[in-house]
């Protein structure tokens, strides 16, 4: 039977090409569309290490002065930064598996080439827990560890792809990198690593999206050699030579614990350690906050507005579609009551009616699905030409692929369902008497 | 008209009359929003920045030895004025739309500092003479003096050390609304006081920084003499807009061969303004192009129904062409009963439409839609309903009185 009705589905679709073919484009159009900015919102609102994110904590504490507080209301105004001095203290608690403190720099590159210009790469000044805290994968070598933090030494971890610039891809640890016109030897050299969004970089002032770091460097060794923080925030005069004793936020603490359950327990931890500087006279505000990685993303609301309104947009023109395409198939099933009070009078039972038409307007949404497919495709090109930092990351994967099909297919069943139903229920009759 | 028998025969089409109405009813209500959202953007994208955007270019010198400023910034000055067609030029510590932000907490009084809605501000500082170097346009007081250039320099916490400032319009108004600037002091922290000598027309802030548009226009700026410290990396360079490129390039060549150590990054300002607007123009297109295509798909589909409509009907049109109605009449029946669609649909597009803008405002960045975009597009919409209409109506008109005669 099915054969059958993809028969009649055919001949009709020959009978009304231009409506049919509309029908099609239109659908396609709608699919084609959403699918695009589904792949884009999706792409931007993943997550950026599946494998341990419900383990990954940043901490949030609020450094600023009694004046202007008002208890139960005020939370930490500067996301995850924190001062110096506190997310140190933090680290060294060792409260959790892991624990790193970060800030990002520019730092100033100068190949060992002669004739070659400086430049300068995106950097990382990070405690020795960092590499293996995130998963960042290694070719070559590897971290350093927390001895070389307390000594300050002029240790640093590249990325593969200044690796390559510098290198040619070779391994290139124990031999050194020229940074801030300091001499730093390479402990290691990560594989290509650029977790989107770039969950660290929030706050701390970087791009959320894009390329990786190009350079890794001891926190301490960094700010020695006079690398200073992209994102500095400070809440009274400050002394901004000794940033590190400064009322200043510019670092961040992330953690790693053993099991997403110790959360409470680590943020008892430092809800006692704020306490305890409260009695000390340095904080006045008690509220802490400890989210967790997908629950830090959220709260600073990373992807941006335009790309969920873009969604939305282009859900609503699929819904304008397939309005459109109800109609049409209306129309078109309306002009066919006689064909169907004919049908019905040899023998078919509503039954089979209704599986025909459901059947010709689920090609209709093949065809659609099809045809949004070349549009997505056509869409997300567009996108990576467009100057956005995500750009060069919209591809369309298998789960869209499989996605679009499956809105295609519903889309145009919902749309066939009322034509469909009002052809079954075509008396047949007065339809033959007018024959 | 008499509009008795249209609704007679909409009554007998309650479904195709209905989906034609929520048809138009979703395009009003996106299109009435997404125009309200292009209308926005172009409105950032032209938001007023009085400084010669035209004739600037901006020269970024990084990676040089901070110790060494005081010495190597007259140095380098000296060698761009000398470049034939470099009208001005001076160091300054950021520049408007490069979204490198240097911020203060401002307050008119050393105790509302702090306060919780102190606006927070861009604080521009630069050397002597790049008020001309960025054509700063004056309203009211005066510029610097070289002697407060001279006797300003960097604190420790990064603020010039000089009392006297230039604020923008905007931010003189939200200062002391309705009241005379001039002459009067901010505050930023408790420790640093300045006096406004001069209120210059706006000038756009570094970023938006998440305070809104109103806030963009809140600029300040202090003078500064050239000190240790690696704070003014930005060399203002100003030309005749058709001299700009060639003395970029020699800008450039004079600087790299001074630091060769350094990293010079040039760009112009028309550059660093199309830059910073990138991601806004884009998706300004994106938003013509789905408005575009889904009237295209609300035409087309109102086109497919009313033709099937007119197939479906051709007796009945033949019959009343058989008993008198003219030509105009079956083309007025059509047009007056998309007419009656059209109403009904952007009806409910203007109240979904007022909708999807309340959701907007609530969960994004979005103002109140103006009372003016829901007829705006209510009448495009009766406008391209009309237009749609027009060839299934136009045919519907061309049959012939004997159809009627004919069974079927």
């Amino acid at each position: 039977m099915f054969g059958y009705y993809l028969d009649l589905a055919l001949r009709s679709f020959r009978r009304n090409r231009v409506l049919t073919a509309l029908m099609v484009l239109a659908l396609g159009l709608g699919i084609g569309a959403s699918i695009t900015t589904l792949t884009v919102l999706k792409l931007l609102s993943g997550d950026p290490l599946p494998q341990k994110s419900t383990r990954l904590f940043t901490a949030e504490i609020d450094p600023l002065p009694a004046k202007g507080y008002v208890p139960g209301q005020s939370k930490p105004p500067w996301g995850n930064l924190m001062p110096y001095v506190d997310a140190m203290s933090l680290l060294r608690a060792h409260k959790a598996e892991r624990q790193a403190v970060m800030a990002l720099t520019q730092a100033k590159v100068t190949p060992a080439r002669t004739g070659e210009h400086p430049f300068f790469s995106d950097a990382v000044m990070t405690t020795a827990d960092f590499f293996a805290m995130f998963d960042a994968p290694f070719e070559y070598g590897s971290g350093w560890n927390a001895q070389d933090d307390d000594d300050r030494a002029r240790v640093a971890v590249i990325a593969g792809f200044l690796n390559d610039k510098l290198f040619g891809g070779k391994d290139s640890v124990g031999q050194v990198i020229r940074i801030n016109d300091h001499d730093y030897r390479i402990a290691g050299v990560l594989k290509d690593w650029s977790p989107q969004p770039r969950f660290y970089a929030v706050d701390l002032g970087g791009r959320s999206y894009g390329d990786g770091d190009g350079v890794f460097l001891p926190l301490q060794s960094a700010r020695t050699d006079g690398m200073d923080p992209e994102n500095v925030s400070c809440w009274e005069t400050a002394d901004i030579a000794h940033l590190e004793t400064a009322p200043c936020v510019f670092v961040s603490l992330w953690v790693e614990l053993a099991h997403a359950s110790d959360a409470t327990a680590y943020r008892t931890f430092l809800s006692n350690y704020v306490q305890q500087q409260i009695s000390l006279g340095r904080f006045h505000r008690p509220e802490v906050a400890f989210p967790g990685l997908m629950e830090f993303l959220a709260l600073e609301q990373v992807v941006p507005d335009d790309a969920r309104l873009q969604t939305g947009l282009a859900f609503g023109f699929l819904l304008i579609c397939i309005v459109n395409t109800v109609g049409l198939l209306l129309a078109k099933c309306l002009r066919r009551s006689r064909e169907i009070g004919v049908r019905r009078a040899l023998g078919a039972t509503r039954r089979t009616i209704f599986a025909q038409f459901m059947v010709e307007s689920g090609m209709v949404g093949i065809a659609g699905g099809l045809l949004g497919l070349v549009f997505a495709e056509l869409g997300l090109w567009a996108i990576r030409h467009q100057p956005a930092q995500y750009a060069k990351l919209a591809h369309l994967d298998v789960s869209m692929f499989i996605v679009t099909f499956v809105i295609a297919l519903i889309a145009s069943l919902i749309a066939g369902l009322l034509p469909a139903w009002r052809a079954c229920v075509v008396a047949p009759a007065p339809q033959l008497k007018s024959v | 008209m008499d509009i008795q028998p249209i609704l007679a025969a909409l009554r007998k089409h309650k479904i195709p009359a209905i989906l034609i109405v929520l048809e138009i009813a979703l395009a009003c209500a996106v299109l009435c929003n997404a125009v309200f959202m292009i209308g926005q953007r172009i409105g950032e994208i032209k938001l007023p920045n009085a400084i010669d955007e035209q004739g600037i270019a901006d020269i970024r010198v990084l990676g040089t030895d901070p110790k060494l400023s005081a010495d190597d910034v007259p140095r380098n000055l000296a060698a761009l004025r000398q470049i034939p067609g470099v009208t001005a030029a001076a160091v300054i510590n950021t520049m408007p739309l490069t979204n490198n932000g240097w911020n203060a907490g401002v307050g008119t009084s050393p105790a509302d500092v702090m306060d919780k809605d102190s606006p927070n501000v861009a604080t521009y500082f630069f050397t002597s003479s790049a008020e001309q170097a960025l054509g700063l346009r004056l309203l009211r007081g005066r510029f610097f003096t070289s002697e407060e250039f001279a006797g300003s320099k960097l604190s420790d916490s990064y603020i010039p050390t000089g009392h006297v400032t230039l604020v923008t319009q905007s931010l003189a108004d939200r200062l002391w609304p309705g009241q005379d600037a001039l002459g009067r002091q901010v505050w930023i922290d408790k420790d640093f006081h300045f006096t406004v000598v001069g209120i210059v027309a706006d000038v756009l802030r570094p970023n938006e920084n998440g305070e809104g548009l109103a806030a963009f226009h809140w600029s300040m700026f202090l003078p500064l003499t050239p000190g240790p410290g690696g704070y003014l990396n930005d060399y203002i360079v100003r030309s005749a807009p058709q001299d700009r490129e060639r003395v970029l390039r020699a800008a450039v060549a004079k600087l790299e061969a001074l630091s060769p150590n350094a990293v010079v990054r040039p760009i112009t300002f028309t550059d660093i303004r199309d830059k910073y607007f990138a991601n806004t123009r884009s998706m300004i297109w994106m938003l013509v192009l789905v408005c575009v295509v889904m009237l295209a798909v609300t035409a087309f589909g109102i086109v497919g129904l009313t033709s099937f409509w007119v197939g479906q009907r051709r007796r009945q049109i033949g019959i009343r062409r058989a008993v008198g109605a003219t030509r105009a009449h079956i083309l007025q029946h059509f047009q007056t009963e998309n007419f009656l669609l059209s109403s009904a649909g952007v009806a409910a597009g203007m109240i979904l439409a007022f909708g999807i803008n309340l959701y907007l405002m609530q969960h994004y960045q979005m103002l109140r839609m103006p009372w003016y975009y829901l007829p705006a597009s209510a009448i495009a919409l009766w406008v391209l309903g009309q237009l749609a209409v027009l060839g299934p109506a136009l045919r519907a008109s061309n049959v012939p009185p004997v159809v009627a005669t004919r069974d079927g």
